[in-house]
């Protein structure tokens, strides 16, 4: 800046304007001393940031500056700044200078001008006051009166000869044609300067949108892509990129996500810091469970922010109130504060940053949005879901639990996604049904989806009373899942048929026990049969020995009398014990047994 | 604006009011030399003597000019009699240039 007059080409440094995301979405500011276009249609906010980067710029980094107005008067802009909390009428007019260069209607004109006079006056402000910066806001209503593109665009190639040789960080803002998207009689500016900013300003379904991409960074790189810009107190809000890296920590922390059941289903509760999505139906208690959630939370003595949109704060507290969860005292404290948005009256975005200031505002560790799905109502779709995940990683990067709930009309939350497929970000995914049966509609619980934790797959049925919401275990019969008075009719059955059943067990053992003490009679009795039995063969069968011998012994006396030759006989000595042995066999086996045994040792 | 006025004009005798300008040039930039030239014909021909003409060089008297309220050169400023009234350019079309001086001429 010291060094010589158009110096060798320096490394590009880059200026923080201190406008919050803008700064983020260029990598660092503007490039210094060098010229930024900033294009626009009417009303799109380019003398609003040109304005504001010039303030900061005055304010924080104590760089004086010029604000050269072609459209407004200086008093014009004054009032129009004053909405902003600048404190612009505070600064010094030798820190911040206003140059009234919008032609008085009185003026007439007579042949072509030319800028060298301004510029030469500019100059010499400049050095007067050691101005750095420079704003030429709407350069181009002084010079249509040239009448002539080419005389237009020299004098455009003047202003950039001048910026270079002042070394001035400039902003030239221009209009963009009504109708065309391109800056039609100043195409050639793009060309011109280091870096372009487009800002656009349109109607998607009705609402307003307002976003903001820079088309063009000479030697440097930039976030590409729109934008989202809003307007607030505080000025420009540009809402950055998400890092393309995701930081959040992953906490094993658990909190509650509202009531003990709830939590056993999810393994423990909710992670620290996790984002968690309950779709359903309309009156599925959606609102009651985050109610839950956020009662739970203030009841630990987090801070927790409420977010509701299209119902009133008073109106959700007194809702809640009647299934039993108590907000009002956390209210009263403070620890818990309510939001209600009106949907329709702001687009996304803007919903975006006014929830991203709450969230700075307040501080909250738990927070609830309910029904994140009312933020597609305003404005397009796909603007929707950019801010309501953008909504979700702002959260989490602050570490706040949050619980959002999305209306999904029809039963399959799989089919249906959400709309604004926020299920892929979110952590936890908590779908609730209806269930109509025999003229009853009940309440489902499932959890779809759990990151890190071991979930129930089972559905339970949920639901509510003066003490809060509770889930029930529910009925499968015959592939079917039974709630309400269904279940209540199963149970009563399953507990008739439980009695039944041990009724019928109890009739069975006893029977059976009957059986087996007879059989054990039985068993005993033929034991002792059996024993008599023993008793009596062996009783027999010495009888026999004894007679066989005796009448053995009557044979040799026999023979021994009639003098016959005992030798030929003996052959058919074992003979009589054969036809014996034929009556030992009647009298049962052990006796045959016996008597084979002596057959084989007879001879 | 000024046509009424400037018929009424026509019947005073012109040499009697005498018609302060001023005109901001910057240097030698184009416009500017032609500035001069016209403004040096457009007074000869319909004011004679009955002016007085100031030239401010903007590229010398840059914070004059600002306090004056101008922006670009070359610009013509009618300082008396009132109203006062502005022409910017090289004042090539002679016609707007008299209206402002409450002239009427026969332009062409």
């Amino acid at each position: 800046m010291n060094g010589p007059k158009r110096a060798l080409p320096q490394p590009l440094s880059k200026i923080p304007t201190g406008i919050q995301g803008f700064d983020e979405v260029s990598r660092g500011g503007l490039p210094r001393n060098r010229t930024t276009l900033v294009m626009g249609r009417a009303g799109s906010g380019k003398s609003v940031f040109s304005l504001q980067a010039l303030v900061n710029a005055v304010r924080r980094r104590r760089e004086p500056g010029i604000f050269v107005g072609f459209e407004e008067s200086t008093r014009q802009i004054a009032e129009n700044a004053a909405a902003f909390d600048w404190g612009l009428a505070a600064l010094p007019k030798s820190k911040l200078f206003f140059l009234d260069a919008h032609l008085s209607p009185t003026v007439v004109q007579s042949g072509e001008f030319d800028l060298t006079g301004m510029l030469a006056i500019l100059k010499a402000k400049k050095e007067e006051m050691g101005a750095r910066w420079i704003v030429f806001d709407g350069i181009d209503v002084l010079l249509t009166l040239l009448q002539d593109p080419i005389a237009e665009m020299r004098e455009i190639y003047r202003v950039r000869d001048w910026l270079a040789d002042n070394e001035l960080t400039a902003i030239i803002t221009a209009k963009l044609d009504g109708h065309t998207s391109e800056v039609a009689p100043y195409g050639f500016m793009q060309f011109m300067v280091d870096c372009a900013i487009r800002f656009e300003r349109r109607l998607e379904h009705g609402v307003s949108v307002h976003r903001l991409q820079i088309t063009k960074y000479r030697g440097s790189g930039f976030a590409a892509g729109e934008f989202p810009l809003g307007i607030g107190p505080t000025g420009m809000e540009v809402t950055g990129p998400e890092p393309t890296e995701i930081k959040h920590e992953a906490s094993t922390e658990r909190v509650s996500a509202g009531f003990e059941r709830l939590d056993s289903m999810l393994g423990g509760g909710l992670f620290r810091g996790s984002s968690t999505l309950i779709t359903g139906a309309p009156g599925t208690s959606k609102t009651t469970l985050a109610g839950k959630f956020a009662e739970s939370a203030c009841r630990r003595g987090e801070r927790t922010l409420f977010v509701s949109f299209d119902e009133g704060a008073d109106a959700i507290v007194r809702n809640l109130s009647s299934v039993g969860i108590r907000l009002k005292p956390y209210v009263k404290s403070g620890l818990l504060r309510m939001y209600s948005g009106r949907t329709e009256t702001s687009s996304p975005d803007e919903h975006l940053i006014a929830l991203s200031a709450l969230v700075h505002e307040h501080q909250p560790r738990c927070m609830v949005v309910d029904p994140l799905s009312a933020m597609a109502k305003a404005g397009g779709l796909s603007a929707a879901r950019a801010v309501a995940s953008r909504l979700i990683y702002m959260v989490k990067d602050n570490g706040v639990t949050v619980v959002t709930t999305s209306l999904i009309e029809g039963d399959n939350p799989e089919a249906e996604a959400t709309e604004l497929q926020i299920s892929k970000i979110a952590d936890t995914w908590i779908h609730l049904s209806y269930l109509v049966r025999s003229g009853e509609r009940n309440r489902a619980l499932t959890i779809v989806k759990s990151r890190g934790t071991r979930h129930s797959n089972q559905v339970r049925e949920l639901t509510l009373s003066e003490t809060g919401p509770m889930l029930t275990d529910v009925y499968t019969a015959g592939g079917e899942v039974l709630m309400g008075t269904l279940r209540w009719e199963k149970e009563a059955e399953e507990i008739v048929r439980q009695k039944q059943r041990r009724a019928d067990f109890d009739h069975k053992q006893r029977e059976l026990q009957s059986a087996e003490a007879d059989t054990r009679a039985r068993i005993q009795a033929l034991e002792l049969d059996l024993q008599r039995k023993r008793a009596e063969l062996a009783l027999y069968s010495r009888d026999d020995e004894a007679r066989t011998l005796s009448s053995t012994e009557r044979d040799d006396d026999l023979r021994r009398m009639r003098s016959a030759d005992p030798v030929a006989r003996a052959a058919t000595a074992a003979a009589p014990p054969l036809v014996k042995r034929r009556v030992a066999r009647g009298s049962g086996n052990s006796g045959r047994k016996k008597t084979r045994r002596e057959a084989r040792n007879g001879p | 604006m000024g046509r009424k006025r400037a018929k009424d004009k026509v019947s005073s005798p012109e040499i009697e009011t005498v018609v302060v300008l001023r005109l901001y040039i910057s240097g030698n930039a184009p416009n500017s030399v032609r500035a001069i030239a016209n403004l040096e014909a457009i007074c000869q021909q319909y004011l004679k003597d009955g002016y007085k003409l100031e030239i401010v060089d903007v590229f010398e008297q840059p914070l004059r000019a600002l306090a004056d309220g101008v922006l670009v050169t070359p610009s013509l400023a009618k300082v008396s009699p009132a109203p006062v009234a502005n022409v910017v350019g090289n004042l090539s079309d002679k016609r707007n240039v008299l209206l402002m001086l409450g002239v009427e001429g026969n332009v062409g």
